[in-house]
């Protein structure tokens, strides 16, 4: 083995074990955002041990041993949960070859699982931590079925163990685009929904007896829904339409044990009492302000607001190539712009920054419920992901200046840096630029 | 103050007519009756007129000209439509203005987005309002966007009250090499396509290289599959226009009327084109066959080539930071904007998209950031000409809208703070001097026809 590759297979090794590269550290004097919900503390401290977060806000002491970074003009924030994306599937949307992100030509569908998928590597993985995302999901899109397939929780660290939670959920999608994946209609979308749902119960019950000769599913599309059935693996339904969503809140009738979460509800805040009361969460594109559908008619920017209002669970999400999860922070603070508005309903600071890390992160199933992974948040036991900005997180002048996953300093560099640096100066005098690196 | 070429256009042709009139009467009446018809140049002509405003002083705001200018405690003045005075806090606000306290707040020239297809691809969404991409041949130099626009989009109205836009050029889409000609409109709610047209902007030609027409084409079985045929495709049809151009026009083609436009500098080129070597081939293309490129749109490899786009003249309308969607959008760097701007290019941010229009001010302040890491540090005042006068310049209206200056329209924003913060909103729109959006008066908010009686109507949004 030559030196080069020792130090390669060294590495590797070492990366599969974040934790061997975490540091002890504090940042502090800095503004420390929580993520949490509550407004931004001045003069606060993060203390950082063993990859977890031990200490977070004012007054606290920084414990004899561990390395102080001086945060002062700087806000500390645990890093951004973009919810429902398609980091680590693609290279170039549409560049096909490259792209993992729908498989519409698979006899699967609801086993389809993206974990084994994922590309720690990705350009748009290295971007996005650039930007402050250290945790995601990632989702599969629909190809022929209205099961998309089984999406995972990722974290974006520069290491090849990318996966937090493989079959982290299920994705049906219903509305406009799943009347018309299911043969023309909603009506067909929900009988192959239930349809679904009760053949995955028969296979659950008896996985090995024979299936009944009209079974539409395949045994492993069927088994994989046999989680959805019974509530350990969450079903995110794409659903647009105030009517739309109250069909999907009426599911639990008939499968009561359905961990449901709503992507989309473009017009959740025509049917935000509903919602509430049914306690089902919601990851939504916040800005969408045009009746891009005529499932979307209501459309409008005060969706969040007026859900929030009403007590649902509401976080930002629905990240993609187009969408970048880098834009989390921008989509959150029109909606603290947007509540200086008469007429229009926002979200205070907190509330918004929380939509892109706490509350996407306990709707992912990262919450630290049971003694579990939690994430989003700056809190004794979460996981060490902290990002130092340069200014309020929220405000389009600001980015990160570090980035730590599992109290682990990650490189910021990418594709995109590199060219940066290339081409910041376009003298060709000396060599040709392919010379520059 | 200088004249578009679109003026000039207007002004020629109207000798010209004169001058055909004149001849039916003299005594080789015989011979002029053979010669073709004049072709028209506005054959559907604007139909818009300001619409009634007061005169207004706003006073104590920052004020951004949009060409670089910045006035803290400022006073802008307009009546009967057009600016009438721009000045600090000792310009006399004259009797009979109507005063608006804007301190604290900041008042911008109205936005303007150079590539847009509200209208063309309008929401909803559906097919059957699909009216963008004529992709029935590669060249299509004969469509008019202005024969697509559905104004009842309520796009149109999301653009005027969150993103301030009081002008926008719709374009066709990306399908084709030539897609045929642009509109520009003013952002004002109207019935027809003719109510909303800038009066006496130019036309513009959209054009399209790379990856688009290629996949359309190529997909199809025809021509052009690569690169290569896209150059091949475009070489012939200019060489086509000009034989066209030297002719005596007996046989009236639509399209060719159009490329010839484009030769005699009337008719303003807007190139979709995302990679340097691309452009730079374009470029010598548009020398070769005599014509010019006012802009490439789109233009997310135009840092590395931002010396040869300066020293053509040719302006980069860009986004802030996508990248990635495409192959040639591979090579995106959010840097962009500020290394264009540094070496002296013109900058323009477009939207391309019925949401980003709405926050063209936010994606310049994200371009502005992201130059300022790198060491480039541009004043907020020049950053707010990015969607503001050199979009304008690059529409070839300059010299009427794009900047707060006297005796230009009074297309004005009234933002409710620093419009290159997230947390900034337009509190009132004025196009030609009239309030057409107010975010304090719920009945100052446009509704579209379609909205009507849906769910929705006149909220916020």
């Amino acid at each position: 083995m030559s030196r080069r590759a020792i130090i390669a297979a060294a590495l590797a090794a070492a990366a599969f074990s974040p934790a061997a590269f975490a540091q002890d550290f504090a940042i502090t004097n800095a503004t420390v955002a929580t993520g949490d919900g509550s407004a931004p503390i001045e003069h606060g401290t993060v203390v950082v041990r063993g990859g977890k977060v031990v200490a977070a806000g004012a007054g606290v002491a920084v414990p004899a041993g561990v390395q102080s970074i001086d945060g002062t003009g700087k806000w500390v924030t645990p890093g951004l949960f973009a919810a429902v994306t398609d980091l680590g599937l693609l290279d170039v949307e549409g560049v096909k070859d490259s792209n993992d992100s729908e498989a519409d030509e698979s006899p699967f569908n609801a086993a389809l699982d993206v974990s084994p998928a994922v590309n720690p590597d990705s350009e748009h993985i290295a971007v996005s931590r650039e930007g402050g995302v250290t945790r995601a999901t990632v989702s599969p899109y629909n190809g022929h079925s209205i099961f998309a397939g089984q999406g995972a929780v990722i974290d974006l660290g520069a290491d090849p163990d990318a996966v937090t939670k493989a079959r982290a959920f299920q994705f049906v999608q219903l509305g406009e685009q799943g009347a018309r994946l299911a043969g023309g209609s909603r009506v067909a979308a929900h009988v192959a929904l239930r349809n679904a749902l009760r053949e995955a119960r028969e296979v659950a019950a008896s996985p090995n007896a024979a299936r009944s000769p009209d079974a539409l599913l395949t045994r492993a599309d069927a088994a994989a829904l046999a989680q959805v059935i019974d509530g350990r693996q969450p079903l995110y339904v794409g659903v647009e339409r105030a009517s739309d969503i109250r069909s999907v809140l009426a599911l639990k009738s008939e499968f009561p044990k359905l961990d449901l979460v709503l992507v989309g509800a473009t017009e959740g805040w025509l049917v935000a009492g509903d919602i509430a009361a049914a306690k089902v969460p919601v990851i939504t594109m916040p800005l969408r302000d045009l009746p891009s559908a005529f499932e979307a008619l209501a459309a409008t920017q005060s969706n969040v607001g007026r859900m929030k209002k009403a007590g649902v669970k509401v976080a930002i999400g629905m990240f993609n190539t187009s969408n970048q999860p880098r834009y989390a922070p921008q989509e959150a603070g029109n909606l603290v712009a947007l509540g200086k508005l008469p007429g229009a309903a926002g979200l205070t600071w907190g509330e918004a920054f929380a939509a892109i890390t706490s509350v996407p992160a306990e709707i992912s199933g990262l919450g630290g419920k049971n003694g579990g992974v939690r994430a989003g948040v700056l809190a004794p036991g979460a996981v060490g992901d902290v990002v130092i900005w340069d200014g309020d997180p929220l405000e389009l002048s600001s980015a990160p200046l570090d980035v730590f996953i599992d109290g682990v300093k990650q490189p910021l560099e990418n594709h995109q840096s590199r060219l940066r640096q290339r081409y910041r100066s376009l003298d060709r005098t000396y060599l040709p630029k392919a010379y520059d690196w | 103050m200088t004249k578009s070429p679109g003026l000039r256009r207007w002004t020629s042709l109207l000798v010209l007519g004169t001058a055909l009139t004149l001849s039916a009467n003299s005594v080789d009446a015989k011979k002029e009756d053979k010669k073709p018809a004049p072709i028209a140049a506005n054959p559907y002509p604007s139909t818009y007129k300001p619409y009634p405003g007061t005169a207004t002083a706003l006073v104590g705001a920052t004020v951004y000209d949009g060409r670089g200018g910045r006035i803290e405690n400022g006073v802008v003045l307009f009546k009967d439509g057009k600016l009438v005075g721009i000045g600090g806090a000792d310009m006399a606000i004259p009797d009979g203005f109507t005063k608006i306290d804007a301190a604290g707040k900041f008042v911008t020239p109205g936005v303007i987005d150079i590539h847009s297809h509200l209208g063309v691809y309008p929401s909803p969404g559906v097919d059957a309002l699909s009216d963008g991409n004529e992709m029935t041949s590669p060249t299509t130099p004969d469509v008019w966007a202005e024969h697509s626009v559905w104004p009842q989009d309520p796009g149109f109205t999301r653009a005027l009250a969150n993103g301030g836009v009081t002008t926008l050029e719709i374009l066709p889409g990306s399908g084709n090499l030539i897609g045929g000609r642009a509109v520009t409109l003013k952002n004002v709610p109207s019935i027809t396509v003719q109510g909303m047209k800038f009066p006496g902007a130019p036309y513009a030609l959209k054009m399209a290289c790379g990856e688009n027409p290629k996949r359309v084409y190529g997909g199809k079985g025809q021509k052009p599959s690569t690169r290569m045929g896209n150059f091949s495709v475009d070489r012939q049809a200019w060489i086509d226009a000009r034989k066209y151009m030297d002719g005596d026009h007996a046989d009236r083609d639509l399209g060719k009327d159009t490329l010839e436009g484009v030769l005699k500098g009337e008719i303003l080129v807007q190139n979709h084109c995302y990679r340097a070597d691309e452009m730079a081939q374009v470029i010598d293309m548009s020398k070769e066959m005599g014509y010019k490129v006012t802009a490439f749109h789109h233009a997310v490899e135009a840092y590395k080539i931002a010396d040869l786009l300066r020293e053509n003249d040719i302006c980069a309308a860009v986004w802030a930071d996508w990248y990635g969607f495409k192959m040639e959008a591979y090579d995106g760097i959010p840097e962009n904007a500020a290394l264009l701007a540094n070496a002296g290019t013109c900058v323009v941010i477009h939207s391309d998209d019925e949401n980003g229009i709405q926050r063209l001010n936010q994606e310049a302040a994200k371009a502005q950031a992201d130059g300022r890491r790198i060491g480039i540090d541009i004043p907020d005042a020049k950053v707010v000409s990015w969607f503001t006068y050199n979009a304008a310049k690059a529409m070839g209206i300059g010299d009427r809208t794009g900047s707060l200056e006297s005796g230009k329209m009074a297309d004005v924003v009234l933002w409710n703070g620093n419009p290159l913060s997230v947390y900034s909103r337009p509190e009132k729109v004025w196009v030609d001097g009239a309030l057409l959006f107010d975010a304090m008066d719920p009945k100052r908010r446009p509704v579209s026809d379609f909205e009507l009686g849906q769910p929705g109507e006149g909220d916020v949004k």
